[in-house]
């Protein structure tokens, strides 16, 4: 996959040079040159606020900048929106996705440029012509679904089709596996590669280097608003790149380590966390396993096979139809998320900016909100003490915020994720899940997080931690629970998995 | 390649079998008005048959007093569907019938029409401007403009009722009768027609239900997502201006009072055709039939003989029903 493109004389698809961005006075991007040659899959990295999304935004005129120059296939370009960018042949297909949920397939990707005949749309021609771009893709999507009852696997493949069928010839793809499985995530690779050997560029802005590796041609790393290096991937490696991202040595483990307080299964004490032939939502079936004091327990398994469905019956969202629930060894019975907070159970949820944090607030006050009935002076909130405790949970978790007052919507993703996991460790659960802790967050964040979640079993709480990415499962997993089609296939001790190849096939089922 | 690429292709026959599972669950759903319609129907054939509510005239009776509910209600399915909301229709149709009145006995017919679309144009333009330029939430914009509207139709017609009496006008404007078609019925048909095209078949009406779905998808598609928030509150407060001048053509008078209230039996009926009013969707034909149930619901209790109060409270419980049945999961 990677080989290097040609140099060639052929004018770049892509060209920006001499970028300079600031918002008010804070210089976000200084002096950048970006250059993407036609046929290139080229990654975009950079730690949180190294300014790529921003240089992105001003290719998809969501910003425009302050000084330099855009050209695109040679032409210099004028983008001042984002009809101008895509005018300009620039594609995107966006982290957090820009669908309109209740429209159909069909009728998102040709949104704004309908067929039309006497005034009237056809819409089965559009149809027709949706299916054609998805053949070209060589995927299967059904032009006449609904959105809103895709998978996110869909939603991407649409908005890919989208820009495909108004003629991009630069696709920026952000993050685009976050919220992919293994499998999707390689037909998306597969994808990508087709796209390339049309002529099409792809800028690509990940985290996760062993993908930027597998796919890319040549990356560019940001640190500090400048561009730090453009190398052929073939010239370096990935202790180089993540070096060049972080700025330094890695810290903390992305290795398993031993924690001194590993619980043996032998102290007579009940798992802190005990389901019993489980039952529940649309997905899992008889699921049994245990967790026990200061015992952090993986669940691995693909998409489609439970994972998600098991942190929402856990949490009550989902109603559990057969089977037990124990904490502390005692039966509770689940069925919302504010029985499952009182019997002990807390939840950091996959979409951590919908489902776990009021974005608008303050730091602060998605902190205390779960804690609102601890802090009570009569009949009003306490705010001093409050206000104390809000603190104490900023610096325990070290959330980067220089003023708790600061609403959540404006710190970097791995802060907001440091947010919600400190929110709910207020209530000082028995039993934590976490559903995709480290999704769409850098990898300095990443060890952060990671080091977290050994800190919280260390204090003796139990750990669930779901993910799809296996070296971070690898790296705090005492145990693996792999799940497929709704039940637990298989219960492994991490000493017996000796690399992630080997949980990779099991989760596969090979 | 083309082996390869098997995941997602197995993965895309699962989904639209799941999908087909719950479609099945949510087709009566979807469908409860036209169901809640034929219910209500036949309940009143069987119960009131003997008080003449099968006869042609009463049920022309109903047609017309929905006719109006209908063609504000199409307007606000619009505005429903792109996540914004008029509170404003029902006084700006009065305001419309008294400026009409006046300007036809001042200036002549010609003028009393252009005059009463005027006051449709004029008031969504100002709701439309606020709402979309201002960012104003269209409750406060609109629920401001409720009083605006029907304080100036008090203020210049000093609450006193200003009488049409140009014949010409009063026939065509829902008083008469084209052949053996009540005139309300045609404005109404004509109104829904053009409504339920517009939405489902125009470039318009898809921008509308992607605006109104996913504002910000809609920007970033190139949707001017501000004119069509604009327009969807020009065209609500145009037909309300129509409502207000067939109300005065049909009573032979403009009053202020016209069409007061009108703005919630709307808004039910437009819940109770299926749009969402979280914006998104939206279907004309079922806010019609949603009009009608609430005119056919209305008239029933009538014949039954309950009082107003009465006919308030069981209406009241029947649209919760509808829409707590109609409501997903």
């Amino acid at each position: 996959m990677a080989q290097t493109p040609e140099v060639s004389e052929v004018a770049p698809a892509v060209r920006m040079h001499g970028i300079h961005k600031a918002f008010d006075a804070v210089r976000v991007l200084t002096d950048v040159d970006f250059e993407v040659s036609r046929g290139e899959v080229h990654a975009l990295a950079g730690g949180n606020g190294a300014g790529k999304s921003t240089l992105m935004k001003i290719l998809q005129g969501v910003y425009s900048k302050d000084a330099g120059e855009i050209s695109v296939d040679g032409r210099v370009v004028d983008i001042r929106s984002t009809h101008d960018a895509r005018a300009a042949g620039i594609g995107m297909v966006f982290q957090e996705f820009s669908l309109v949920p209740t429209l159909t397939v069909a009728q998102n990707i040709f949104l704004g440029v309908e067929p039309v005949s006497g005034g009237l749309i056809r819409d089965r021609e559009a149809e027709a012509r949706a299916r054609e771009v998805f053949a070209q893709m060589a995927v299967d999507v059904d032009p006449r679904a609904v959105v809103g009852r895709l998978g996110t696997a869909y939603w991407q493949l649409t908005e890919i089709a989208k820009a495909l069928a108004q003629d991009a010839r630069v696709l920026i793809m952000d993050e685009p596996t976050a919220s992919l499985a293994r499998h999707e995530a390689d037909a998306l690779f597969e994808l990508v590669g087709r796209l390339k050997e049309r002529g099409i560029s792809v800028i690509y802005i990940s985290h996760r280097m062993d993908e930027v590796f597998r796919i890319a041609d040549r990356i560019t790393i940001l640190r500090d608003g400048r561009r730090l290096m453009t190398e052929r991937l073939v010239d370096t490696t990935p202790a180089e790149v993540i070096e060049g991202i972080v700025g330094g040595a890695v810290e903390g483990e992305m290795s398993y380590r031993r924690r001194a307080g590993h619980p043996g299964t032998e102290t007579g004490a009940p798992p802190v966390l005990e389901l019993r032939e489980v039952t529940a939502g649309p997905r899992v079936q008889g699921v049994s396993f245990s967790v026990a004091a200061g015992e952090i327990v993986g669940i691995a398994g693909l998409m489609g096979s439970g994972r998600t469905e098991l942190a929402r019956a856990l949490f009550g969202i989902d109603p559990i139809r057969s089977g037990e629930v124990l904490v502390r060894g005692r039966a509770v019975r689940l069925g919302d998320p504010r029985r499952a907070i009182a019997a002990g159970i807390a939840m950091i949820p996959e979409d951590r900016r919908a489902q776990g944090l009021v974005l608008d607030h303050s730091v602060r006050d998605n902190l205390l909100l779960p804690l609102l009935g601890r802090f009570r002076a009569g009949p009003l909130v306490d705010d001093r003490a409050a206000r104390a405790e809000a603190r104490k949970l900023v610096q325990r978790f070290r959330v980067k915020v220089a003023d708790d007052s600061k609403a959540v919507r404006r710190l970097s993703g791995g802060n907001q994720q440091k947010v919600v996991i400190a929110k709910w460790l207020g209530t000082d659960p028995s039993v934590l899940v976490m559903d995709e802790p480290t999704a769409g967050v850098d990898i300095g964040t990443k060890t952060e997080i990671l080091e977290t979640i050994r800190d919280l079993a260390d204090a003796g709480m139990g750990v669930v931690v779901i993910s799809s990415e296996y070296p971070e499962l690898l790296a705090v997993s005492d145990r693996v629970v792999v799940l497929r089609e709704g039940s637990v296939h298989r219960v492994l001790d991490r000493d017996a998995i000796p690399d992630e190849n080997s949980l990779q096939l099991s989760v596969q089922g090979a | 390649m083309a082996t390869t690429s098997s995941p997602p292709t197995a993965a895309g026959q699962a989904a639209p079998t799941r999908g087909g599972g719950r479609l099945q669950q949510l087709d009566w759903r979807r469908y409860i008005i036209y169901i809640g319609f034929v219910v209500v129907f036949a309940a009143f054939a069987i119960t009131l048959g003997d008080d003449g509510f099968l006869s042609t005239n009463n049920l022309l009776n109903i047609v017309r007093q929905s006719a109006i509910i209908a063609i504000i209600a199409v307007g606000m399915t619009y505005v429903i569907a792109c996540a914004q909301i008029d509170l404003s229709v029902g006084s700006t149709a009065g305001l419309a019938s008294v400026v009409t009145a006046m300007a036809i006995s001042s200036y002549g017919l010609v003028a009393g029409i252009a005059a009463g679309l005027l006051v449709g144009l004029v008031v969504g333009c100002i709701n439309g401007a606020l709402v979309s330029m201002l960012n104003i939430p269209s409750f406060l914009v609109t629920l401001g403009m409720l009083g605006i509207a029907v304080g100036v139709a008090q203020w210049i017609t000093d609450s006193a009722p200003q009488p049409i009496l140009d014949p010409t006008y009063n026939l065509v404007f829902g008083g008469g009768n084209f052949g053996p078609v009540p005139g309300l019925l045609v404005w109404m048909a004509i109104v829904v027609a053009v409504g339920a095209v517009g939405l489902s078949k125009t470039r318009f009406g898809r921008q509308v239900l992607a605006t109104g779905g996913n504002r910000m998808a809609a920007d970033f598609t190139g949707v001017n997502t501000r004119r069509v928030t604009f327009s969807v509150l020009v065209i609500s407060s145009v037909l309300a201006a129509l409502a207000g001048m067939l109300y005065a053509g049909r009573l032979e008078s403009g009053r202020f009072q016209w069409g007061s209230g009108d703005e919630l039996s709307a808004i039910a009926a437009v819940i109770l055709g299926g749009t969402s009013l979280f914006g998104g969707s939206g279907a004309v034909i079922g806010t019609f039939v949603g009009a009608l149930l609430i005119g056919l619901i209305n008239n029933g209790l009538v014949l039954a003989g309950l009082d107003t109060s009465q006919q308030q409270v069981v209406r009241g419980v029947m649209i919760i029903l509808a829409v707590a049945l109609a409501r997903r999961k």
